[in-house]
């Protein structure tokens, strides 16, 4: 226990994690604490670091590919998404519009298990043991989905350049009609269960607030910037692949508060069912994979490229001096930002708390680390 | 000789005593963790136990003999004569509630005149136990979950106690007993259903049940003030703990509900202690329920609601019941 003599408090350490159940991983938060009030809460990363960018520099863009599944493997297919569409830039090749559209649905059911993920272990953060449950049913079924269309279920290598591995089939739509059916049902459950609670609102509403200004000096993205009113989403504001053809909106907060940044969450999962249908209904027909040279070098030059993930914004950027590697490749995740206002905001905040935020932060460690 | 020997009846039937109370301590704790395991896992989508035995009905068993065989560490740093205090101060005062609890009218070790407070007065050293436990430990968490734990007691029994007096004010006795037999007529929780609401969240919070689990609160503190503990020492406090939530709802029972009044059914001086468990079961499974349902809330808020709307309430309470019994 360490004395501050100016006001004769004492304060002492704590050390939450690198193992403690609700740090979703190996993150440790260092805690000056005061009793039960956080004075000070730095998080301290690398513990899973497993050089990620030294990886893609070392091997060929082939190689890299599934690795780009492995940064955030609760939403993975947002993430091959980006590299491949950066690979895709850099080469001037072009994926046929089937393709196009099976990625989108793809991606956007891995947002909204991503969604339904955070949604379970946010509450057992706040000790509400069994919503984890009825998410985690709801997000079988997604994943039961994209296991037949692209073999795996969590960290998928289903995007190639020029296209997809494989063509969805009939049985395929129509477990996703069903599914997009069935969520929309429980939406009022989970309002029913959670949204209603007066224990859970006194434990979100208005306990740490993020601000727009808080959020864009820290580069926070996703939902959490969105809960602060600013209207920045990948997917409208820099559009890729074919989502300009969807009409969906990108839901939007006012105060900021982690209760907010629920709403803005829950309503985003409405919106990715609205793209789904929609993507259904207008599925062209053709191949799934473009024709593409067999030795596919990258030429001289740099590229960048971001997609929305369900944690916000991530980014590529490759330079190549032609060689069979990549010169540098540069990854940009959206929890290591998102991370980073914790100091600033959870400022005598009790524990409880803290546990919260991070719950709210919505953080997958690999991710960060890289 | 001088020396005075216990009279050999007594003595059997104090040794029959203690068994029978280990044994019903041990039983309560397994169909409790059992009924938990299974309603959790009805209420969260999923079977629950059911490879142990039939439906696993076996399943508590086999953690238990699994806990025995656990090897038990004491971290360096704790303190060592504490540390293997607090389970056992944990236990023991459990076994000793089972004296006054009135089974049926037949059924009860000893009928004390100050049966209530003997009840509430050992079931408050429970809290000693998490104290020293968490002290003993010298774990940050476990320290955090005993200074919870004691804030946290010491702030509902004020509203828990005055629910009771309220009763109490109405029987004007403290026999468990008699005041089983004072609703002959009408259960006391018709008469006095907002001490009964006030008893019945305040005797939760009194055992930490979630949404008031916040010694043991597992995503903040790991597992609070038990979190060094492993083996049979742990599963002391998970006895403890099982035990407890059965002594708060038989005090429920018997001030409120009627104790074994129900039914008329043969031999009734002792099988009415089949109303007395359905009723206290029955509570507990709404605790159960509610545990399973509801995020938890903080440690102000927990405080805050105490002092700001229990205590005043019970206050309010009591004086209506003293003027009423008065007229």
């Amino acid at each position: 226990m360490t004395t501050n003599p100016d006001n004769q408090q004492q304060s002492f350490f704590l050390n939450m994690g690198p193992q403690h159940p609700s740090t979703h991983g190996v993150l440790r938060v260092l805690l000056e604490m005061d009793g039960e009030y956080v004075r000070d809460a730095e998080p301290v990363i690398g513990y899973g670091h497993r050089m990620q960018e030294k990886l893609g520099e070392s091997r060929t863009w082939k190689g890299f590919m599934p690795y780009s599944a492995r940064l955030d493997y609760v939403g993975a297919l947002p993430c091959s998404h980006g590299f491949i569409g950066l690979i895709e830039r850099m080469t001037g090749i072009e994926a046929p519009p089937r393709a196009e559209y099976i990625r989108v649905i793809t991606s956007e059911l891995n947002r909204i298990a991503s969604h339904l993920l955070w949604l379970g272990a946010f509450l057992l953060d706040l000790g509400a043991f069994t919503p984890i449950m009825y998410t985690f049913d709801d997000r079988e079924q997604v994943l039961d989905i994209l296991e037949d269309v692209t073999g795996s279920r969590l960290t998928y290598c289903y995007f190639r350049v020029g296209g997809v591995s494989r063509d969805i089939d009939e049985p395929f739509v129509e477990k996703t009609r069903a599914f997009i059916q069935r969520l929309r049902s429980r939406f009022k459950l989970y309002d029913d269960l959670v949204t209603g609670n007066i224990i859970f609102i006194k434990r979100v509403q208005d306990i740490v607030q993020f601000t727009p200004d808080m959020a864009m000096r820290y580069g926070v993205t996703g939902p959490i910037l969105r809960s602060t009113g600013i209207r920045y989403d990948i997917r409208k504001n820099e559009p890729y692949s074919v989502y300009p053809e969807f009409d969906f909106e990108i839901p939007v907060g006012e105060t900021g508060d982690c209760l907010e940044v629920y709403r803005v969450r829950l309503r985003e999962m409405e919106q990715s069912l609205r793209i789904i249908e929609q993507a259904l209904d207008r599925l062209p027909q053709g191949p799934v994979l473009a024709k593409t040279p067999r030795q596919l070098k990258l030429p001289q030059g740099d590229a960048s490229f971001a997609v929305e993930t369900a944690r916000g914004e991530l980014s590529y950027y490759l330079i190549s001096d032609g060689g069979e590697t990549p010169y540098r490749l540069k990854i940009r995740t959206p929890s290591f930002s998102n991370l980073s206002p914790l100091s600033e905001l959870c400022r005598n905040v009790l524990l409880s708390d803290l546990v919260m935020v991070l719950g709210t932060l919505d953080l997958v460690i690999p991710e960060i680390d890289r | 000789m001088g020396t005075t020997i216990l009279l050999p009846p007594e003595l059997l039937r104090m040794v029959f005593t203690a068994v029978v109370v280990i044994a019903l301590v041990f039983l309560n704790s397994l169909i409790l963790g059992y009924v938990e395991r299974k309603l959790a896992g009805r209420f969260q989508l999923r079977p629950g136990p059911m490879e142990v035995g039939p439906h696993g009905i076996l399943q508590l068993m086999a953690d238990a003999v699994k806990l025995l065989g656990k090897q038990f560490i004491i971290p360096q740093a704790a303190n060592s004569p504490l540390f293997r205090l607090a389970p056992l101060l944990a236990f023991v005062p459990v076994g000793a509630s089972f004296i006054v609890v009135p089974l049926s009218q037949k059924l009860q070790v000893r009928d004390l005149d100050v049966g209530l407070v003997f009840i509430v007065a050992v079931m408050a050293l429970n809290m000693v136990a998490t104290l020293i436990a968490g002290w003993a430990s010298n774990n940050k968490y476990s320290l955090f979950g005993a200074m919870r734990s004691v804030a946290q007691s010491v702030a509902y029994e004020i509203p828990l106690l005055l629910s009771l007096v309220a009763v109490v004010l109405m029987t004007h006795t403290f026999n468990m007993q008699e005041i089983v037999l004072s609703q002959d007529n009408i259960w006391h929780v018709v008469q006095q259903p907002v001490a009964f609401l006030i008893y019945f969240i305040a005797g939760m919070a009194e055992t930490h049940r979630a949404p008031f689990d916040l010694p043991e609160a597992e995503s903040e503190l790991t597992a609070g003030f038990h979190t060094e503990f492993s083996g049979i020492r742990f599963s002391f406090f998970f006895l403890a703990e099982y035990t407890n939530m059965f002594f708060v709802g038989s005090i429920a029972v018997v001030l409120f509900l009627g104790g074994w009044h129900g039914p008329q059914l043969p031999f009734m001086d002792y099988s009415a202690a089949v109303w007395f468990l359905l009723k206290v079961y029955s509570l507990l499974l709404v605790m159960i329920w509610v545990r399973w349902t509801f995020p938890r809330v903080r440690f102000d808020q927990l405080l805050n609601f105490c002092w700001k709307y229990l205590t005043p309430i019970a206050l309010v309470n009591l004086l209506v019941t003293a003027v009423v019994v008065k007229l």
